[in-house]
């Protein structure tokens, strides 16, 4: 009985008589129960225990062997795997960047002078998103090949001689796969963005009218202001898809041409599953983790709303 | 007033400039498709044969039966278990108010920052001890486990938008805390529920890495995982590949269609009002 009374005082000192709600009493437990298990058994125990082989030598069969911070040593300062983490940040200007600032433009473009079509715009635009990365892979691996669609768009317009296979080439590849984000994250950016330039009141760009503010103006002096939360949403969900993309470049360049564009997420699965080093897959795992905590607290303490 | 017009053909068109560059590579793959298997397809343009044939090629070349097969149970028990865990332990987290409630709340959000990849690793060699890989339910629960983080913060924020009335006029007439969930509650959450059904289904039905990983065994992939390995057997055979993509994609572009309104609306709306 004792927790309840302490729940409800403090529940009640945040928000005044809600304590005359608080009759779930250990009943209550009864509901988290199924949802905190399968998370503690299935999520929080694999993470943990990934965070312990990360200090092993193991090769998945034989007696593991400690290893220290050898493995961690390794992801850091082993060309291959710095290069991967290198070239998953750089993703995040294609998966994140950009993305938003083309959201932006959407999102301007659909609350601006448009009056029918919305629904049709927002419903397209959305589309790559819904799409399982593996058939956009494949669908853009044909897009890039030598006589695939970009190839066919440059000879029309008489650049034909920079064709090329766009996903074979060490010098584009990197850039036409982050492009592939940039394609399937815009919506999901233009939907977070129309629903926060929705809340927007009304009477503000009244106010900026007639204060002879243009379209252009008025998007970038009230909406813009008012999307600081949808965009660090944005710039959260977009950014760890950046650095844990796996599903995309496993189709399309499967980390080629000469590792060119090798991701974390790529290694970590050649490392544990191909090559048996449990211990350095496990390490990058983990480096790759704390990437994304790093940033997207970084991204959330930037769009913080006190400041 | 020109001016206005000149502005509104100008988004007209840039809008419409964007909605193409999406939907071409769609134009595109179905076109392909479309064409003679194993022959060459130069960009966009009309097959001179059109042919059907390829989506029963694919469908038998990649062992489609049993894919979607496994697809079907996967998300078939992926999406009810988690839509129904989140809302009992979003439930208790905003309408019972558990002790220690607060911590757990930060504990399910925190999963959300965790990327797969931390957890196949273990996920497979733990699992692979108990004979939970190449098992249905080791891939279930792992998906289960995967999507609750957003499910519970999800129907925790739009239970705590309920108006508080709504509960406490329920707990004067001496409702317990199931009637107050099933009867008082769930009636008013159908669209925050439908839109957590959807978008779970979406991920469950195109979670690749996870899939690849715990089932080792081919029949028992997924589709879209089936996919990903079809590419290194059949990749150059491009009327084929595009046909493969194409039943990939087709059931969850259906379902998109369909439930358009709780994908896009649903994401922004939803969660705050009931």
């Amino acid at each position: 009985m004792n927790e309840g009374v302490t729940t409800a005082r403090r529940s009640g000192r945040r928000r005044n008589e809600r304590g005359a709600l608080n009759q779930g009493g250990r009943g209550a437990w009864l509901y988290l129960l199924p949802a905190v298990v399968v998370y503690v058994g299935f999520l929080v125990y694999p993470a943990v225990s990934t965070l312990q082989f990360s200090f092993l030598d193991w090769d998945g069969i034989a007696p593991p062997e400690w290893a220290g911070i050898g493995n961690f040593v390794l992801a850091l300062t082993d060309p291959l795997l710095a290069r991967a983490i290198g070239n998953g940040l750089l993703l995040i200007v294609f998966f994140t960047v950009v993305p938003i600032a083309v959201g932006l433009l959407m999102t301007a473009l659909l609350i601006g002078r448009i009056r029918h079509g919305t629904t049709f715009f927002r419903v397209v635009f959305f589309l790559p998103q819904v799409l399982p990365l593996v058939a956009v892979g494949t669908t853009w691996r044909w897009v890039y090949s030598e006589d695939g669609m970009v190839n066919q768009f440059l000879d029309l317009v008489g650049l034909g001689h920079l064709g090329r296979a766009w996903l074979g080439d060490e010098q584009f590849a990197l850039v036409a796969l982050g492009l592939i984000g940039t394609w399937v994250m815009s919506g999901l950016c233009m939907m977070l963005f129309m629903s926060g330039a929705q809340k927007v009141d009304t009477s503000l760009h009244e106010a900026a009218a007639i204060d002879g503010a243009g379209p252009v103006r008025q998007f970038l002096s009230v909406t813009l202001p008012g999307l600081r939360k949808e965009i660090s949403i944005a710039g959260v969900i977009t950014t760890i898809a950046a650095l844990a993309s796996f599903d995309l470049v496993f189709v399309t360049t499967n980390g080629g041409p000469a590792g060119a564009t090798n991701v974390p997420a790529l290694l970590v699965y050649r490392l544990a599953f191909n090559e048996g080093d449990i211990g350095a897959a496990s390490a990058l795992a983990v480096v790759l983790t704390v990437l994304v905590v790093v940033l997207v607290g970084a991204i959330r303490y930037l769009a913080r709303e006190d400041s | 007033m020109r001016h206005g017009t000149l502005g509104t053909a100008l988004s007209y068109g840039l809008l419409s400039l964007m909605a193409l560059l999406v939907l071409l590579p769609f134009v595109g793959i179905v076109l392909a498709a479309l064409h003679p298997s194993g022959s060459q397809v130069a960009g966009v343009g009309l097959p001179e044969q059109w042919s059907w044939e390829n989506f029963r090629l694919a469908w038998e070349a990649g062992g489609f039966d049993d894919l979607m097969r496994s697809s079907l149970i996967i998300s078939g028990a992926v999406v009810p278990l988690t839509v129904l865990f989140a809302t009992m332990a979003g439930f208790a987290l905003s309408i019972l108010r558990v002790w220690g409630g607060r911590y757990l709340s930060l504990g399910f959000v925190l999963g959300l920052t965790v990327p797969v990849e931390l957890l196949v690793i273990a996920l497979y060699y733990n699992l692979r001890e108990v004979g939970l890989t190449d098992a249905y339910l080791g891939v279930v629960l792992a998906e289960v486990a995967l999507f609750l983080p957003f499910g519970v913060y999800w129907m925790q924020s739009h239970f705590s938008g309920v108006p508080r009335e709504l509960v406490e006029a329920a707990r004067m007439d001496g409702a317990r805390n199931r009637t107050v969930l099933w009867r008082v509650l769930m009636p008013i959450s159908w669209p925050a529920v439908t839109t957590l059904t959807v978008l779970v289904f979406m991920w469950s039905w195109n979670q690749f890495l996870l899939v690849l990983v715990m089932m080792q065994d081919p029949s028992m992939r997924t589709a879209p995982t089936g996919l990903g390995l079809f590419v290194g057997q059949y990749g150059t055979d491009i009327p084929l590949l595009a046909a493969a993509s194409l039943i990939v994609i087709a059931p969850i572009v259906v379902v998109y269609l369909v439930f358009q309104r709780s994908f896009v609306n649903g994401i922004t709306r939803g969660a705050v009002k009931g």
